[in-house]
Order: C-alpha cells, then structure tokens, then sequence
C-alpha cells in the first residue's frame, strides 16, 4: 500500500509540530535540571561542603594526662601507672576461636571477659578493636610480643590508671577516682567533653574529687578521616591536650602513715596542724580503706564489708565525723566568760559535786566535788561545776560566738568531700531550726560541751591551733598547685586578751604537766617538747538518777556503742608552739586514757620527724612505747623512701 | 509502507553511507562515553579493570554494533519492529520464569555469553514498534478511539511484566516513551486531557490505598516515596541515599573537588556509586561545571536528534528518532532529578556513563537506527 503524497506531507507536518512541542518540553526539564544544579552546586555549595566535612571528619578526644598528688616533700600520693590490656581487630584476626586459645595459654583470662569480647566482637564492625583483658603485667605484653605470629589480629595497647601508693593512708584525704557514671553526669553540671568518654575517670571522693577541675587538664583532639561505615582511614591532625596540674599537699606521708598506725584497731581520728601556716601535717581516720581497690573495681564482697563494718571505714571521721566535745569545749566557756569579764581570773566558784539551776540537779564528773575552784584548776583538773556557773553568767550566745572565733561550728573550706560545720549552737539557731525556746539548761549543757554543741575532729585542732597562738590559724591541705604557693593558713590575730589567753595555755599546760592534771600520764618530759593539752570525755548516752545512785556504770562493761567518746586536744611545745593536735576516739571511754596518749605519740613523731627517743616518755610507759614503737615500725617507710617527684 | 524504499535514486550505498553518517551525535556519543570511563575509574579508586575497561570493550562494541544497524537500511528495520517487539515481550516472559533474582528484583537473564536486561531491550522495541504502527496506520484513523486502544494495550503489556519484576523505573521509562510516541503520530489532543486527569485521579488513588490489603506499590516504593517528600526524616536509614547523594552533588561546588578527591564517594558514603547514583561523583569532583557541561553534551544529542527527525520527510524514520531521543532523554533526565533530590528514588542508570553493559549496547544499537534514519533519509 502506498501511502497518497497528501498523507505523507500531512503526516509530516503533524510530527514536525508536535516534535517542536516535544523537545519544548525536553529543554524545559534540561534547563529546570541546570538550574538545580547551579542552586545546590552554586549557591547552597558551602553547606553541602559543610555536611561534607561532618561526614568525613571524625574529632576523637585525646584524654590529658591526669594531675599527680604530692605530699609537702614532694613524694607521690596519687600517680599514674601504666598498664596494658590486648585487644583484638576481627578482620585480622582469621579464626578467632583459635587466635583467643593461643592466648589464654599465654596469658590467663576470666573466662567472662573472653565471652563478653567475643559478644562485643559480633555485634562491632569488623575493624573495630575489642578489648579482650585489661591490667596485664609487663610480663604478659612481652610474651605475647613474642608470639606475635602465633596471634594475628591480637594488639598490646598502653593505658594508664590512677594508683594511690600509700593505699589506705591516704584514702581519706585523697579519696580515688572511678569511671564517670550517669549519676555523675546527672548530678554535676559540667559541660566538659572528656566526660562523655566511656570510662574516663575523674574524682569521686577527697581532693580528686574537689581539685578534680585543677587535676583533670583539658582534652587533645585527633581529627581523623573515616569512611561510611567509620573505618579510619587516616589522621588529619592531633591537638595533644593539656595534661592536669600537679598539686602538692601540705600532708606529711611520713606522718600521715604514723597517724594511721597509731589509730589502728580502734575507731578514731586525729588531725596534725602546723602552726606556721595552718598546714595539715597529718589527717588520720581509722580505719581506712584502700582505694585502689576502687580504682580497679571494687567486689561486692569487699563492699558489703566495707559497709558493714561498725568502724565505718568508708567516713574520713576527722572531717566528716562530728562528736560532742565534752570538756575540750571548756576552753571556749572560760574564754567567754573572762572576756565579757563576767567572772575573774583568780574568781573561785565552790563545787559540791552538782549545780542546781532551777531545780534541775547537774552533776560534775567527780562525785564528791572539787570545793573551791578559780579558773587555772578548773581547767586542770576538769572541774564541771566552775564551767555551769561561768556559762550562766555569760550566756549562750556569746559562748557560740566565742566557739566560732576559735574554728569551732564552722565550716572549714578545705578540698575534701563533706567537710562537716559541726554546731556551736545559739539561741537564733534553736528558734530558727528546732522552732524551740532556748533553756538556761541548754547553756549549762553546752558549757562542758555536751548538749547541742557538735565539733569535729578537724574543728578541736584548729581550736587548739587558735588557742595557742592567738591568731586565725586557717587550715590548708594544698600546699601548691602547679608550683604556686597558695595562701598561708596563718591568719591576723583573733584579738583576745593575750593575757587571758595565756592563763588558758598555762592551765593547760598544768592538765599535762602537774601531777593533778588529768593527763598528767601522757605528758612528755623532754623539756624543749612539753606539751600543754585537754581532756575531753563526751557521754553518748543519758545517766539516769537511778544509775548514779547506784554508781554510774563503768565504760568498759558497756557495749562499745554506749561507751563515752575519747577526746583530747593539745599543743607544743609549750614555750614556742609548733604543732596542735587533736584526737578523737570513738566510744574509747575516756579522753584522758584513751586519747592522750595517742595525740602525745603524734606530736612527739611530728617533733622529731621520726620514731622519738624513749627518754622523751616518763619512765613509767618506757616498756609500753618500745612495744608500740616496735608494733608500728614495719607499717612506717623510712625516712627517705626513695619515691621522689617523678 | 513509507514511500522511500521506492526512492533509493539518491540514497548512497556501500561504504559511502560511512560519510554520511551523523558524526556529531557519534562525537558527542563517545564524549559522554569518555566521561563515564573517567568516573569508573574515578569511583573504581584507580583500579581501572573493575570497571572501565569492561565499559570500554563494551563501548567499541556498541558502535561496532552502532554502524553496523546503521548501514541496514531503515526500512529492513521497520519491517522486523514486530519481530523484535514480539521477541523482547517473550524475554520479559521468560525473566518471569527463569530470571536470576538480584538485590531483589528479577531483571537478568543469561544468554550464554552476557546476562542481557530484556526490560532495557523493550524500551527500543516499543519505540520501533509503535513508530511502525503509525507507519502503517493511515493518518485520519490516528485518533480514531479503536486504534488509540491498540497501542495502549501495546504499551500496558510490557509495563505491566516490568512493574512485576518489579522495576518501576523502567516500568515508568516505558510508559513514557509510548505514550510520546501516540503524542507525536499526532494523537488527539483530547485524549491526553484525559489521560492526565486520569493519571492524577491514579496518584491519589496510589496513596489512599496504602495500608489496606490491595495497596498499589511495594512498602518499599511507599517508602521511597516517603524518603523523596521529606529524606531528613530517616537520614540513616530510608533517606540515607538521596541525602548522600545531594551532600556530594552540593559540596561540589563551581570547580569540583578535583579528580579522584571527592570524599563522598572516595569514602563510600555515596550509594551505588559506579551505577544509578553516578553523576553525582561527576558532579563532586568536576563540579557545577563538569556537571553543567555533560547536561550540555545531552542537549546537543536531543538537539540534533529532533533536527534530524523534522529533516526526515519519512514517518517511520523521523518517528523513531524522536522516540529513540525522547527514550535517551527520560533515562538521563530522570536518573539526574533523580540524584538532585527532584523525583524518587527509581532505578534509571544515566545512559553511557553508568557501568552496565545492557543498557549501554542497547542504546547504541538504537543510535545506530537513527543513524540508519538519517542516512536512508529520502533527499
């Protein structure tokens, strides 16, 4: 069939046209694409760049070497040690089964770790490391370095870890650090990168955990270039971060270990204070507990123990612990009272054995009453009846505010976790916190330092320090910080009569070396030492009248938990005073038999900065000391331990 | 029967057809080509036997194959339009049946000596049949409701064994491509008026059946879809692609990043990198001018196709040339809205640079028809 040549035309001309249509359409959606392109490749070019580069770069953080803690001569308390751990990259590895046996005939590993690895290598991409075990010994590394062919895919990784060498001396003044937790993230507002590090440690107790900002330095970052499914596939660049400042305590290792010695077996604390600067030489609670167990991860088993244990080892007691402080407190009565001038120096007051302040019967410790009393006896022997009359004369308020003046009921700012106020307790605070009126007995009780007064072991040395040179004694536990000095702890004066103050030093001086003072046993004869010091026993429980008609039952037929607590307070040498010291034993009965005798041990091991001869000691405890000094020697390192600033 | 087989006076003969053959669109053929070998080795990372050489062997092949169509005369090609139609219908039955199933969808089959696509085969088929059927058809029963049916079913059949595979890219290349075909031979205008109302009334129809049992598409086209009209909802998993995608088509910028420095794709963050999503490798190392410039080299191939068609007094010829170039166009225009983040995600490779050897010989066997159009053009 040919087709007529009208038809042919006709058709022609109808394709010509809409073929124009057609290719009208064509060159729209050509010229529609153009200028896509040209939006996305011109004009939002730089964003999609950005979102390039986001791709591509991967910022990983470099953690900073963390600060080192120094004791004031310089030797380590907290360092850093490094430690190994294997891993293993999948891909590299062939057969994994027979890689990971190879292994564990060289190394031991927990049979948990390797299935958990080998959990954590399925669910990982391939090239991923996957830590197999941790905490090797150099010696495990190098036999693996060894059999290096043995292992294919197996790689030997340096890390490091803190370690605390003095272990449970130090633990409650530097406390440990631990991996960073949800809890601290929750609880602390810190915009830092480093803590989103799985695993970074940072402080948890102590000055790690309240210098944790000085210590921790600041993160280096590595930018790396990593493909779609995040293998690396090379470093661009690395910024090292900047490793943590060291920080030097002003805590003596030597002491601090001494300390922790002596309080051992029994639950107690005392604090060492240096009265040339308010420095810390020593801040002992016993028991301890050795933080590198933290470090590594503590088992259950020791943690209930820890928990369980009726020494509360876990309480850094010294500052956290806040006990009555019986008659150590007396000092802040008698000191209000002669500077308000309620009550003279040479003014005696006639103690029967009791006061009766409207109609309430208040007994003093010693039954038959110690008669006529100035203020010098009352101190020495401990009279509580001179202190009940010169408190009602004085008052309450100008007793706390006194208490206060001398360190007392407040809060010392110090680095480490939970410093206690304690309570030097007023009439505003009664009505304010209690909502109750203030009783004259409440003064009465609060002048032999029961009642409401609380103190702490760190608060009575710093009384003590106050006492003794008249002037704001500040503790300090940082002695430098990247190697600048911080402040002196030693204050101006505290503008008391220095007359008055020195009747004060001098009864207590007479508490220690008068054969009727009541720690006439602990004194210490070397004359340039002599120490000057007060008794403190704090009742825990009531005495019932019945009771002390019968005769008030003696400390050690109690259960421990009723028995008084054990205080003392003292300074020396006496003429040039260099150290105040404070020790508090829990339910130890009492301050004179139980504490005494350790602040004395203290004090002589500061003064002669090493075991004190025996001839410093009154003859009659020669024998017990030599057993004591013999008992603690191997627990003390010698006088230069080698270990210096690394 | 077209009238030129009986004006051969003037058409040359022999290897003198060599001379006359459109060189232009060979020359801009092979640029586009070349521009494809240098991003297959772009994208290989260097290692040019993964897969430029085996598009180049397949390259010298097709226009092998290319001149050789083109020196049959055009009118012997007219004449098997319904054996080659028939014959590709009969491989998509038989991908139906014995096809190899792949990133699952059915879509190869084995030859023997190369897995052939028949779904890429169609797409010229129904162009040449269909320019056939006008051919034959005498111009005043265009529009005439009985022969608009017949190409409709011509068309349907075919979309309908592809969708099944499924393949809607090439399902929706074919549904276009024949339905330019009726537009060109002159198809009432009245008709496309409906079929666009109907076409919209299908779209809704598509999204209001999602969920219930006799829902139209696979979840997964659903969920492209889904990706299409917002990729920031699912940046990791459903949008990952097309995100990819646009951040290396964008980071680009004028110049490009450079031959072999695009990161995108250097560090596989770019899909299907060597096939559909291609361009956008071109576009991140060469930039809004490397990119600009291939769309140019596109234009021009359309250009001079539908120059020569209008130049092309016979029916047959100038109809499957314009089919042939509006199928060369759809491939490139929706494989780049396509990477631009302007249409959905559907397999369409971008003709002569994507790898693959099917659709390459393919569409250079059909240039090699417009050539044959072109030199057998009555004078």
């Amino acid at each position: 069939m040919k087709r007529p040549p009208k038809d042919i035309a006709e058709s022609a001309r109808i394709i010509s046209r809409r073929a124009l249509v057609v290719g009208g359409v064509q060159l729209g959606v050509i010229g529609a694409l153009g200028m896509r392109l040209r939006a996305m490749q011109v004009e939002q070019a730089d964003q999609y760049r950005l979102l390039a580069e986001e791709n591509r770069i991967n910022i990983r953080l470099l953690p900073p070497a963390r600060g080192l803690i120094f004791d004031r001569n310089g030797v380590p308390i907290a360092g850093n040690e490094q430690n190994y751990r294997v891993v293993m990259i999948r891909e590299d590895a062939g057969d994994i089964g027979e890689v990971l046996a190879n292994l564990t005939k060289i190394v031991e590993i927990d049979p948990d770790d390797l299935s958990r690895a080998m959990e954590e290598m399925e669910r990982r991409s391939p090239f991923v490391p996957v830590t197999i075990a941790d905490r090797l010994s150099w010696e495990d590394i190098a036999q693996i370095n060894i059999n290096t062919p043995a292992l294919p895919g197996i790689q030997a990784e340096v890390g490091t870890s803190r370690v605390y060498p003095w272990g449970a001396d130090m633990a409650h003044v530097v406390g440990y650090v631990g991996p960073v937790s949800d809890y601290d993230l929750s609880r602390i507002d810190d915009q830092d990168p480093l803590l989103q590090i799985p695993k970074f440690q940072i402080g948890k107790t102590g000055a790690e955990n309240k210098l944790e900002h000085t210590l921790r330095g600041s993160a280096g970052t590595r930018r790396i270039e990593v493909n779609a499914v995040g293998r690396v596939m090379r470093e661009l660049d690395r910024q090292d971060g900047i490793a943590g400042k060291d920080v030097q305590l002003t805590i003596d290792s030597r002491l601090q270990s001494y300390v922790q010695a002596r309080l051992e077996g029994e639950s107690a604390a005392a604090v060492v204070i240096d009265l040339e600067d308010g420095d810390l030489r020593a801040v002992g609670s016993a028991p301890s507990f050795d933080p590198n167990q933290f470090v590594r991860g503590i088992s259950v088993d020791d943690w209930v123990a820890l928990n369980e244990n009726k020494f509360r080892p876990l309480a850094a007691k010294a500052i956290q612990g806040t006990y009555p402080p019986g008659s150590t407190f007396k000092m802040v009565t008698a000191l209000a009272a002669l500077e308000a001038g309620v009550i003279g120096v040479e003014e005696t007051v006639y103690c029967p054995g009791y006061t009766d302040v409207y109609g309430i019967r208040f007994h003093c410790w010693k039954g038959g009453g110690h008669g006529n009393i100035n203020l010098h006896e009352s101190l020495k022997q401990s009279c509580d009846c001179y202190y009940y009359e010169a408190a009602q004369r004085v008052g309450i308020d100008k007793m706390a505010e006194m208490a206060r003046k001398l360190g007392l009921g407040i809060k010392h700012d110090l680095p480490m976790s939970a410093v206690a106020a304690g309570l030097a307790p007023d009439k505003a605070w009664k009505s304010s916190v209690r909502n109750e009126v203030w009783r004259i007995g409440d003064t009465v009780n609060a002048s032999i330092g029961q009642g409401y007064v609380l103190t702490s072991p760190l608060q009575l040395a710093v009384m003590a320090s106050r006492i003794a040179t008249g002037r704001t004694v500040t503790p300090r536990l940082v002695r430098t910080i990247d190697g600048i000095e911080q402040p002196s702890g030693l204050g101006e004066s505290l503008g008391l009569n220095e007359n008055m103050l020195r009747r004060v030093r001098s009864s207590m001086n007479d508490v220690m070396n008068h054969r009727r003072g009541t720690a006439y046993n602990s004194r210490i004869v070397a004359e340039e030492f002599r120490m000057a010091g007060k008794t403190g026993t704090s009742q825990v429980r009531r005495i019932t009248p019945d009771e002390r008609a019968r005769g008030v039952t003696k400390n050690e037929d109690l259960p421990w938990e009723r028995r008084d607590h054990a205080l003392f307070v003292c300074f020396a040498p006496f003429d040039k005073p260099r150290y105040a010291v404070s020790v508090v034993v829990e339910h130890g009965g009492g301050g004179s038999k139980a504490a005494a005798p350790i602040a004395r041990d203290i004090i002589l091991q500061a003064l002669y900065e090493d075991a004190p001869p025996l001839d410093a000691y009154p003859s009659n405890v020669h024998a017990e000391i030599e057993a004591l000094q013999r008992r603690i020697k191997d627990r003390i390192p010698p006088g230069s331990k080698g270990l210096t600033r690394a | 029967m077209s009238y030129l087989e009986y004006n051969t006076k003037y058409i040359p003969s022999g290897f003198r057809k060599l001379l006359y053959l459109h060189w232009p669109i060979i020359l801009l053929l092979t640029a586009v080509a070349c521009a494809g070998f240098l991003m297959l080795y772009s994208v290989s990372g260097g290692r040019p036997e993964i897969w430029m050489e085996p598009q180049m062997k397949r390259f010298a092949l097709g226009v092998v194959l290319m001149i050789g169509v083109a020196m049959v005369p055009i009118w012997f090609w007219r004449n098997m339009a319904f054996v080659a139609f028939g014959g590709s219908l009969l491989l998509l039955l038989g991908v139906e049946f014995f096809g190899e199933v792949r990133q699952g969808a059915q879509r190869w089959i084995d030859i023997g000596f190369m897995r052939l696509q028949p779904s890429e085969l169609t797409k010229i088929t129904l162009v040449m049949f269909l320019a056939a059927y006008y051919d034959w058809l005498p111009n005043n029963k265009t529009s005439h409701p009985l022969w608009v049916a017949l190409p409709v079913i011509f068309i349907l059949t075919p979309v309908f064994l592809v969708l099944n595979q499924p393949d809607l890219g090439t399902a929706l290349l074919l549904l276009m491509g024949g339905a330019t075909m009726m537009f060109l031979a002159g198809v009432h205008w009245l008709y496309w008026a409906t079929v666009i109302g109907g076409g919209v009334g299908a779209i809704v129809a598509v999204f209001q059946s999602r969920g219930t049992p006799w829902q139209l598409l696979k979840d997964y086209q659903y969920r492209r879809i889904d990706t299409f009209i917002d990729p920031a909802n699912d940046p990791l998993g459903a949008g990952y692609h097309i995100t990819q995608a646009k951040i290396a088509l964008g980071s680009g910028g004028w110049t490009g990043r450079g031959f072999m420095q695009g990161t995108q794709s250097r560090l596989n963050f770019l899909p299907e990198k060597h096939t559909d999503f291609i361009f956008t490798t071109l576009a991140e190392e060469f930039g809004f001018i490397g990119a600009f410039t291939l769309l140019v080299l596109y234009l021009l191939i359309i250009l001079f196709c539908v120059v020569s068609a209008i130049g092309n007094k016979d029916r047959f010829a100038s109809l499957l040339t314009l089919g042939i170039a509006m199928t060369f166009f759809l491939f490139f225009a929706v494989n780049m809205a396509m990477v631009t983040g302007l249409a959905p995600v559907v397999g369409v490779p971008l003709p002569l640079v994507s790898y693959g050897g099917s659709a390459m010989l393919v569409l250079l066997v059909a240039f090699g028809l417009v050539q044959s159009a072109h030199v057998h053009r009555p004078r």
